[in-house]
């Protein structure tokens, strides 16, 4: 590739009917990009669940997708409750999901530990009442 | 095995799919209802055996590259659901079998979870 690709995704909290039309599109993209299709699945999972979180629990949010020879970067700014705990947020099982998210299928308490484990690269930063961003890189060589 | 051959083991109809689908070669399937364990444990080119019916059900089959959607206990998913399905080109079955009498056809037959058990695959990976 000879130039870095870049893309921004608005999603709006709350949308349940959208939630992963922004994720499905990305992985169009990189598909089109030609990634390994290991690093393709790792990449549209960690995306989905992002996209997930935005809808579960914040206002409205933005993923970025920037994509250079290397590596792909995945960055998820959204504005909402943020998170208080990060270290219980991060831990398998740990959910604060609403009935709602639990009767389609999310809210297992997942999420965050999913897209760590499917990224290189993953730092997570949160401000109560103002929002939380995600920064995921994944090595486009797979590791 | 086939997945016309999923089909005639389950009993099931085949919803979504053409006569292309029928032909997809299947060897391993993951069953829940809990979308977010799908995401976390679910390998890619698996069955997805699941009683959710949500078009999210659909957009996480298709995230997942699985090669099709079981929907259990005789639920036929909505026409929005289903229309999802198409266009994401994820065919879709359903059968009256509960999930535990559906895995455990596939199970007779051949198919096996695309992970034996949390924290090691079949394949002795880590």
């Amino acid at each position: 590739m000879n130039r870095a690709y870049e893309k921004t995704f608005s999603v709006e909290g709350d949308n349940f009917d959208n939630a992963g039309t922004a994720s499905i599109e990305i992985k169009k993209i990189l598909k089109d990009l030609r990634i390994d299709e290991d690093v393709l699945r790792k990449t549209a999972i960690a995306v989905y669940e992002s996209e997930l979180n935005i809808i579960s629990y914040a206002r409205s949010g933005n993923i970025t997708l920037y994509v250079d020879d290397d590596t792909i970067n995945i960055d998820v700014e959204d504005e909402g409750p943020g998170i208080e705990d990060i270290d219980l947020a991060m831990q398998p099982g740990y959910s604060t999901a609403t009935e709602h998210i639990r009767q389609m299928g999310f809210g297992a308490g997942m999420g965050l530990y999913n897209i760590k484990s499917c990224s290189d690269l993953f730092e997570i930063s949160s401000t109560p009442n103002v929002g939380t961003h995600l920064k995921i890189i994944i090595k486009r060589n797979g590791r | 095995m086939k997945l016309h051959d999923v089909v005639e083991i389950l009993d099931a109809k085949l919803l979504i799919g053409e006569d292309r689908h029928r032909e997809l070669e299947v060897k391993t399937a993951f069953s829940a209802d809990l979308m977010s364990d799908v995401l976390a444990f679910a390998k890619s080119g698996s069955l997805i055996l699941t009683g959710l019916t949500t078009p999210q059900v659909v957009r996480t089959a298709s995230i997942l590259d699985a090669v099709a959607l079981i929907i259990v206990r005789g639920k036929i998913p909505s026409g929005e659901t289903l229309q999802l399905a198409r266009e994401l080109d994820i065919p879709v079955l359903s059968t009256r079998y509960i999930l535990f009498e559906t895995s455990g056809r596939l199970y007779a037959n051949g198919i096996v979870g695309c992970v034996e058990k949390i924290g090691g695959t079949r394949d002795g990976e880590s």
